[in-house]
């Protein structure tokens, strides 16, 4: 069953891709990688539970929050100077 | 065929489908999206490779500190790649294809993956290492123990190595604003917005737990996958979190300049005075047995976590310094 | 039926069920006809298929060690998965992304 789940979840890390290569424009994009990266942290659970290492966790744990920032990352520096930016001032 | 070789197969598709999109996508924001992606697959099969150090240091570098430095260098340029005119693409192809040619020609005479034969099997340095490692200092984990005992100096040299970068860095980017810029500190602003709440009070939940997993990656680097870069590169991904949210000045208030600026050389003051212990106490330079008289096991213990504190805190430095610099920045429009 | 024979059975229905949400919503981002409605199908797969396969993973545990770490990645994935897709879409809301109407062509 372990390889069952593995399997399946590298054809998702296989059809996430499809998206980010396809996302009409850049949101499609960072959805499709932020999922790719919780793909990632299942696969890596699951090959340290095949590999009966289960210090892989530890990197899973990792992808985990890296995703998280990057996705915050991009999110919040694509917003140049566009009117969300001065919405914020004016909000203040 | 194999799982491990199927999986090995898949990942690697994903790999070079994933570069054939970057190369030809125009857009940089995505293609820098992409690049994130990239590392995660490489760090993948880092992992199916059983290196576990190395696919930490991958994911946390590549997605996490890498990712954001690219998206703050477009936030100060444009973000459309122009079309290379056709009469310079046709030497490009050229090149590619003779070094690509070149690595693929070399590595048919790489020893076979997993053979019996391989040096790393046969040599007897890997027994020294392996084996003595466990007498000398007893760490399980015998990649610390390589990079901070056995191979200190080396280590010295790369932490030397990251500081000369973050200075170079902190040279370029941290001077007085020239005419018609705007003055440092007008990075980010602070997401007030009422419908980013929900960011604003998760992120200060996580901050703590993110700084709490630094700390626990940086002495579990003994026995796990971990050590002092990553450690570094964790807490800086911290406060890179922590400034996307709430600002550069937020960030700033939190970890003020200076201090962020002071751990840049505090790491290799505390390695180098390390080493010169060692000496006073009557072994070599980065010799730790002397460290604690009588044990050198212990000795060996304690220098290694010192080594690791001190490329933690001076790789930490330089990423936050790195990141506030950029994103302090704005290009006059 | 011994309590281990039973833990294995609840540990691959685990992984079965959360393998197929995990296929579900990779299926589901390709054939969604819009960004609002894939980013559903990712939230699906984040919460739902990662929590069960971790969940089934955890049933197989050998010690507990393992068993802490893998609550910690549950516990970190179900706080930073719904906040990463709400501030994507509150994201696309202001920039202007438009929410598909039945009808319309896919985008």
């Amino acid at each position: 069953m372990l390889v069952a789940a593995t399997a399946a979840v590298l054809v998702t890390m296989v059809l996430t891709l499809v998206r980010a290569v396809l996302g009409p424009r850049l949101y499609n994009r960072i959805l499709a990688i932020n999922m790719f990266g919780t793909k990632t942290v299942l696969f890596v659970a699951l090959a340290g539970f095949l590999a009966d290492r289960p210090d892989f966790l530890d990197i899973g744990l990792l992808y985990a929050l890296v995703n998280f920032v990057a996705t915050i990352a991009v999110l919040r520096l694509t917003h140049e100077d566009d009117p969300l930016l001065e919405g914020e001032r004016e909000a203040r | 065929m194999s799982m491990f070789v199927l999986m090995n197969l898949t990942l690697f598709g994903i790999l070079a489908a994933t570069a054939v999109t970057i190369s030809r996508l125009r857009a940089l924001y995505e293609a820098t999206m992409l690049t994130a992606l990239f590392s995660l697959v490489s760090a993948s099969l880092f992992v199916l490779m059983d290196a576990v150090d190395v696919a930490f240091t991958e994911a946390a570098v590549g997605v996490g500190i890498s990712t954001v430095l690219f998206l703050g260098v477009l936030a100060l340029t444009r973000s459309r790649e122009d079309v290379t005119p056709r009469i310079r693409q046709w030497p490009a192809r050229v090149v590619v294809l003779l070094a690509g040619g070149m690595l693929v020609y070399a590595s048919q005479d790489l020893p076979r993956f997993e053979g019996a034969t391989t040096p790393v099997q046969v040599h007897p340095v890997t027994d020294v290492y392996l084996r003595e490692s466990q007498d000398d200092i007893g760490v399980p984990n015998t990649v610390t123990s390589v990079l901070a005992s056995y191979r200190a100096h080396d280590t010295l040299g790369e932490l030397v190595v990251i500081f000369t970068a973050g200075v170079a860095v902190l040279l370029l980017l941290a001077s007085s604003p020239g005419p018609g810029r705007r003055e440092e500190g007008e990075g980010p602003a602070e997401l007030v917005l009422a419908d980013y709440r929900v960011l604003r009070v998760i992120s200060k939940l996580l901050l703590p737990f993110i700084l709490l997993f630094a700390f626990y990656v940086l002495f579990h680097g003994e026995y796990g996958p971990g050590g002092g870069f990553q450690a570094g590169v964790i807490f800086a991904a911290g406060f890179v979190l922590y400034g996307l949210v709430f600002g550069v000045d937020g960030a700033r208030r939190v970890l003020p300049r200076p201090l962020a600026w002071a751990m840049i050389p505090l790491g290799i003051l505390l390695y180098v005075v390390l080493g010169l212990a060692g000496m006073l106490l009557g072994g070599e330079f980065l010799d730790f047995q002397g460290l604690r008289p009588g044990d050198p096991q212990a000795g060996q213990h304690l220098g290694i976590l010192l080594v690791e504190t001190s490329v933690g805190i001076t790789v930490a430095g330089v990423m936050v310094a790195v990141f506030f610099s950029f994103a302090s920045r704005r290009a006059a429009r | 039926m011994s309590a281990s024979l039973l833990l294995d059975l609840a540990s691959s229905a685990s992984l079965l069920v959360g393998s197929l949400f995990v296929l579900s919503g990779g299926i589901g981002l390709l054939r969604f006809p819009d960004f609002y409605t894939r980013i559903h199908a990712a939230g699906l797969t984040d919460s739902a298929g990662a929590g069960l396969i971790l969940l089934g993973l955890l049933l197989q545990t050998p010690g507990w060690e393992t068993a802490v770490r893998l609550v910690l990645i549950v516990l970190f994935m179900l706080l930073t998965g719904p906040t990463s897709t709400h501030v994507l879409a509150q994201a696309a809301g202001r920039d202007g992304v438009r929410v598909w109407r039945a009808g319309e062509p896919r985008r």
